[in-house]
């Protein structure tokens, strides 16, 4: 079957958006888009209305009949309905898992990279080694009532002790799904094959239990695909099974299913996969920070649980404190006031900066959001632990361990944020400088934001297993989110090395596609940005004196960099980034960066009552 | 005429009141349909599963635990007190013994030869809940709980610290402006619900702990001095389950801010009702918001009902409240609702109300208003 026209939709803790996807002139676009608020509470507790709600939006827009009584139309006919319709959910707090491994280290990580790739958030790593008394793991196992548990440890052939310990533990916990009693609780066994059956005999008669492939079966390899999967099937089976309405929407869907944050993660592996590149991206909410990112070929996903913009603001400020958050203020305020405002934000999470001063604070507050959330991702994203490397004399120096974090910003191509602090701030300058701020990247690296937050939809499309139409569904999705999800705000160069005042860290010789040169030269402290849009740009770039900028120190990189709606931004502040700790000169480094790029052009700090 | 659904929060004279009092696990319901019932009537009770011991007798007898079946001295199933001997090595010769001892009263549940551990339970824990308001029961849904049913006041506040608490009403400030002060908590006021105008300092909110108020509801407090009451930085408002004597609900927000006139004159009004209130407060997807409750008996009741979970939306005329700076914690009367998406100072376009304040007409964003929903 040929694609022409494609429905799909997410459904949020709060909001349901649906997009239609249609082929115009030959390539897919985003014809047009509608949301509604989501339907799994009372009163109406049935997600399918909030779905038929966005979908009438969208057929208002497009003119057309979508839906037939209460049902979306599919196949098409004529000039009416969709080719397929496919869905993500995160509603009803998404997918919510507890891990365990025998080493919290080795199995209890690799369990938690699985779990969190499959899109779901771990409420707790439980581990032989994790410091808690069996009781007090029994405890908090009761306390939290997952939707599922995936429990692994010891390798393939290895000692099955420590692995049915952690079994008997779950077993005299008796754990109760999250939702619904009218069900066992789903447990996936990852472990050690040859404790297989002894785990069945231990949690076999009390939970729902399905025994997998190991996520570890050597030290040296993770295998994290096969848990991956099973968590979606159960995800499907059961979780999806007890929210109010998701019998139907199975029904209607032509494809599972995903966990919002899986379909995104999806997206951003399949696009650092097809341009062979580095890919970092954020989706910044009300309640967490989700980082995604793929170095080495290898992906990984964290949850920040706490950290985000109005359910956890306050959650920020506890965890970076009140003089990093105001560390980005350029101006004078009474800290107590502050916290007073940052609190009211906490229980009244849908309110909007309507001054000035509240959105300089708001997007503050989000730089140190995003800046936790990234240090967590690093810590996480690491090579396996526990693995013997070979070793050369030059790693000997170097002190390499395995369990080093895979991130490397010099590495890093592609920035994407998304969220409404980033994709709807009210100029793209902002949302530049606050990823600018938050991930520092090093050398050329491009930015950009997700428009809509459309990735969701696009990761299940570029999932389709359905052989028929997984081919035209996976370039309908490449070419939407190429042409119409991402807005490039453009790159980033920042080059790294010991910083002297005043010393020229770079210069850049530009070609520009009209055949107009142009040469800028960066100084030590400075940030400027020259206004280019989204096209290929020829670039030498020549790094000051000990400084590098992509290819090691002092050396000159000839290259294609890009532009953007905000152009291309030198950033010659230095790495890390230091801010003066006196008011005076913070405020007026801050004021300085924030002209240089057209930042806040109508800041008048304490203008207002 | 343009409309906008805009979350509020309920401040109502007279309506009927539902409560659902379920139990966490399944047990029994011990009161019928139609029962009329009192604040601390029990209504349902259960045992939760006792707490689990795990003891590693094959590392505490040095020996496999292929053999610890072997060493028991009891089986699965048998009931054992503290330090009583649940396992024993056979010895050499009949010396040199050594033996495990069972480190709670409870009873053998598992006796694993895989891992050498021996799990056992302890007693059951029983959990009673009560009515928590006096009614009517409306619906008994069976081994889980019960629907109580009453009529009265019923307010909302922003956001609270502490459970369930219950007790007479007692306003003791002068007008909505004014702070409860240190001065203000008396001896008297123990075990009252105390309402205040603006504002309530650690300090006084601390001598109401110490002098065993119930409960405090109040306009503001500081955001900073809650980590002083809960001993941690509230990072998300999901509130409820602290161990606090004092109750405490905040009906506009964090800071000094007036009552609502609604609101104070209200609770005046039932100065020396019994109240009870509740402090939850969940702010999330499936929001929970503190509430006071004053159940009123037939000749209180004037039969004006609102139902206390219908909403509307905002409409010219709606009194609404303003929830975030510049303007925060104002009222006043809805105007206009434009259409078009309006462009602030921060440069954020968005949809706004046109609000007439102190007689001046203000542009607010919708998303910025709070509806006050009176009767």
């Amino acid at each position: 079957m040929k694609l022409r026209s494609i429905l799909a939709t997410d459904c949020g803790s709060t909001t349901t958006k649906a997009i239609l996807i249609e082929k115009i002139a030959g390539e897919y676009r985003l014809a047009f888009r509608g949301e509604a608020p989501t339907t799994v509470e009372a009163p109406f507790e049935d997600v399918t209305k909030g779905v038929l709600n966005a979908v009438m939006e969208v057929e208002e827009l497009a003119g057309r009949k979508l839906i037939d009584g209460d049902n979306i139309m599919t196949p098409r006919k004529g000039d009416e309905g969709v080719d397929i319709y496919i869905s993500t959910s995160s509603a009803g707090g998404g997918l919510q898992m507890m891990v365990a491994g025998v080493v919290k280290g080795m199995t209890g990580e690799s369990a938690q990279r699985a779990a969190l790739g499959a899109g779901s958030i771990v409420m707790d790593v439980l581990a032989s080694n994790d410091g808690r008394k069996p009781h007090e793991k029994i405890e908090r196992i009761r306390q939290l009532r997952p939707d599922m548990i995936l429990l692994s440890g010891g390798i393939d052939g290895g000692t099955t002790k420590h692995v049915v310990e952690l079994a008997e533990i779950l077993a005299a916990a008796n754990p109760k799904p999250r939702l619904g009693t009218s069900y066992k609780l789903p447990v996936i066994y990852a472990g050690n094959k040859n404790a297989a059956d002894k785990i069945k005999d231990t949690l076999g008669e009390i939970t729902d239990l399905d025994i997998t492939e190991n996520i570890r079966p050597v030290l040296e390899r993770e295998n994290l695909k096969p848990s991956r999967d099973k968590i979606h099937d159960l995800f499907m089976e059961h979780v999806m099974q007890q929210a109010p309405g998701y019998k139907k929407l199975m029904s209607w869907t032509d494809a599972p299913i995903m966990p919002t944050p899986g379909a995104v993660g999806a997206l951003i592996e399949m696009v650092a996969e097809k341009e062979n590149i580095s890919v970092v991206g954020v989706d910044i909410g009300g309640a967490t920070t989700d980082i995604f990112s793929v170095f080495q070929k290898q992906f990984n996903r964290t949850v920040s649980a706490n950290l985000g913009m109005s359910y956890s603001i306050c959650n920020v400020l506890a965890e970076a404190g009140l003089k990093n958050v105001l560390r980005w203020v350029p101006f004078d305020i009474d800290e107590k006031e502050l916290t007073n405002r940052i609190g009211n934000k906490m229980i009244r999470p849908t309110t909007v900066p309507q001054s000035m001063e509240e959105l300089v604070i708001e997007q503050a507050i989000a730089r140190e959001a995003l800046r936790l959330s990234f240090i967590q991702h690093k810590s996480f994203a690491v090579n396996l632990k526990g693995v013997q490397k070979e070793r050369t004399i030059s790693d000997a120096f170097e002190q390499s361990e395995s369990g080093e974090s895979l991130v490397d910003m010099m590495d890093l191509d592609l920035l994407i944020g998304s969220g409404g602090v980033l994709s709807h701030a009210p100029r793209r300058e902002q949302s530049a400088r606050m990823l600018i701020d938050s991930f520092l990247p090093e050398g050329i690296t491009q930015l950009a934001v997700d428009s809509i937050f459309m990735m969701p939809q696009l990761g299940v499309m570029a999932n389709i297993q359905k052989e028929e139409i997984a081919e035209d569904a996976r370039m309908a999705a490449i070419e939407v989110f190429e042409k119409d999800c991402l807005i490039r705000l453009g790159s980033c160069l920042a080059p790294v090395g010991q910083y002297k005042v005043g010393a020229t860290v770079l210069i850049t010789e530009l070609t520009l596609s009209n055949g107009e040169t142009q040469t800028h030269v960066l100084k030590s402290g400075d940030i400027f940005r020259i206004k280019i849009p989204y096209e290929p740009v020829k670039a030498k770039l020549t790094p000051g004196k000990g400084m590098n900028i992509g290819a090691g120190k002092n050396e000159v990189i000839e290259t294609t960099i890009y532009g953007g709606v905000v152009g291309i931004i030198f950033d010659g502040r230095g790495r890390p980034l230091e801010i003066s700790s006196d008011p005076k000169t913070r405020i007026s480094n801050l004021t300085n960066w924030s002209k240089a790029v057209n930042e806040y052009p109508n800041l008048n700090p304490n203008s207002e009552s | 005429m343009a409309h906008a659904y805009t979350p509020g929060l309920k401040v109502l004279h007279e309506t009927k009141i539902n409560k659902e009092r379920r139990l966490p696990l399944k047990g029994t319901v011990v009161v019928e349909n139609g029962t009329t019932v009192q604040p601390d009537d029990i209504v349902a009770k259960t045992d939760l599963p006792g707490n689990v011991q795990m003891v590693n007798v094959a590392n505490q007898l040095n020996i496999d635990a292929d053999d610890v079946n072997d060493a028991m001295t009891v089986k699965v199933g048998s009931e054992v007190r503290k330090d009583d001997m649940i396992a024993e090595t056979k010895g050499l010769f009949g010396m040199f013994k050594s033996n495990v001892t069972a480190p709670v009263d409870g009873t053998i549940e598992v006796i694993s030869d895989t891992t050498g551990q021996v799990v056992i339970r302890e007693a059951p824990i029983p959990v009673e809940i009560d009515a928590y308001m006096s009614g009517r029961i409306k619906e008994v849904i069976p081994e889980e709980g019960v629907v109580i049913e009453s009529e009265g006041v019923f307010i909302q506040g922003i956001f609270g610290i502490g459970g369930e608490s219950r007790g007479d009403l007692a306003v003791i400030v002068k007008n909505r402006e004014e702070e409860i002060t240190e001065e203000l908590i008396t001896s008297e006021l123990a075990g009252k619900i105390v309402v205040g105008g603006s504002f309530i300092s650690l300090k006084a909110y601390k001598k109401a702990i110490q002098m065993k108020v119930a409960g405090v509801v109040v306009g503001g407090f500081n955001y900073f001095d809650l980590e002083d009451i809960l001993g941690y930085t509230l990072g998300v408002a999901i509130t409820g389950s602290e161990d606090l004597a004092t109750s405490l609900i905040l009906t506009e927000g964090y800071g000094k801010i007036r009552m609502g006139s609604q609101t104070f004159d209200l609770l005046k009004e039932h100065h020396g009702k019994f109240t009870s209130v509740n402090g939850a407060t969940q702010i999330r997807a499936g929001v929970i918001r503190p509430e006071i409750v004053i159940p009123l008996s037939g000749d209180e009741l004037k039969g004006d009902h609102k139902d206390a979970h219908a909403s509307e939306g905002i409409q010219a005329g709606s009194l609404v409240r303003v929830i975030r700076a510049p303007y925060f914690g104002r009222m006043g009367k809805v105007v206009d609702l434009p259409s078009e998406l309006r462009k602030m100072e921060s440069e954020t376009m968005v949809r706004v109300a046109i609000i007439e304040i102190d007689g001046e007409n203000i542009e607010i964003p919708r998303a910025n208003l709070e509806m006050v929903e009176t009767d």
